[in-house]
């Protein structure tokens, strides 16, 4: 049973690379590329990595493909320049590919990649993965933080437009005085002329 | 019984079907993003299935360090993808020469 379900998951998996990798059109490819996550992510559920397999969910698929998808939706692309050299470079890329898997399963298939799993961890993942982030690996963990907030502020610095830029020039601010923005304007009086014409 | 080599292979062809996919879609920047995610993925898978075959949790630290990495990567990527759009109307990997002495 598990074997059944372990090759299912893997035959979608190589299913939707492949479609990553052939499709024309960049919003199926991100779509597709949706599905590889997800695909993976039940594959890191079987390997008992639940807290990874919900944020894979969580920040790829919620975050980072949507991204993708905002970007690619956004620009208007000509798609037709972009296809040429598909089949030029197609057996050149099977082959490489080929050669890689080849390698790989020739190298793996030893026998002592045979293993089967060790004792699971008592306890939820979650917590064991908390209790070593907090305490064995707090200092990557911290430096993690600090290159999000670079991205953060590398993404926004690299696509902010100068011109509309709105800025504010203290030297003005400073400069300005009482009379150049507060006008005394008396209501009473013309009120009154009104009065006096009426009784 | 699943062993640690199906795993190991899986993430294997995984990685390699990213490689082609770079030699097939040179022209297409945000196809070669794409495959660079799934590079990483495979990689990912790799940490993962090692940690649980061992017993070690560590591994799936690391996979979260790759995953902050990864994220990063990836916005900084598009934001100079939308500003290389912005000024040269296309993404073409061919029409980027400009070093070009």
């Amino acid at each position: 049973m598990e074997q059944v379900i372990f090759y299912g998951f893997a035959a979608i998996l190589l299913f939707a690379a492949t479609m990553v990798i052939t499709v024309s059109n960049p919003v199926k490819a991100a779509l597709f590329l949706v599905l590889a996550f997800f695909t993976s992510a039940a594959i890191w559920l079987m390997l008992h990595a639940e807290f990874l397999a919900i944020s894979l969910v969580l920040v790829y698929v919620g975050a980072v493909l949507v991204l993708f998808l905002f970007v690619v939706m956004m620009l208007d692309i000509d798609l037709a320049p972009l296809k040429e050299g598909f089949t030029r470079y197609l057996p050149l890329g099977i082959l490489v590919a080929a050669l890689i898997v080849v390698e790989m399963i020739t190298v793996l298939n030893a026998p002592q990649f045979d293993v089967l799993p060790a004792a699971a961890e008592d306890g939820s993942n979650t917590r064991v993965l908390g209790r070593l982030l907090y305490t064995v690996y707090v200092y990557p963990f911290e430096i993690a933080s600090v290159i999000l907030t670079v991205a953060i502020v590398a993404a926004i610095t690299l696509t902010l437009r100068e011109h509309q830029r709105k800025l504010q020039d203290v030297g003005k601010q400073v400069a300005v005085r009482r009379e150049d923005r507060v006008r005394l304007v008396n209501l009473r009086e013309p009120k009154q002329d009104k009065g006096e014409e009426t009784s | 019984m699943i062993v640690l080599s199906d795993y190991l292979i899986l993430a294997a062809i995984l990685f390699s079907l990213a490689v082609a996919g770079i030699f097939i879609n040179r022209k297409n920047i945000i196809i070669l993003l794409m495959c660079i995610e799934l590079m990483l993925l495979a990689v990912n898978l790799n940490f993962v299935a090692f940690s649980h075959f061992s017993g070690d949790p560590a591994g799936q630290v690391f996979v979260f360090f790759i995953l902050t990495v990864a994220a990063a990567e990836a916005a900084i990527g598009l934001a100079i993808l939308v500003l290389l759009f912005r000024n040269l109307s296309t993404i073409n990997v061919s029409d980027m020469d400009r070093l070009k002495g």
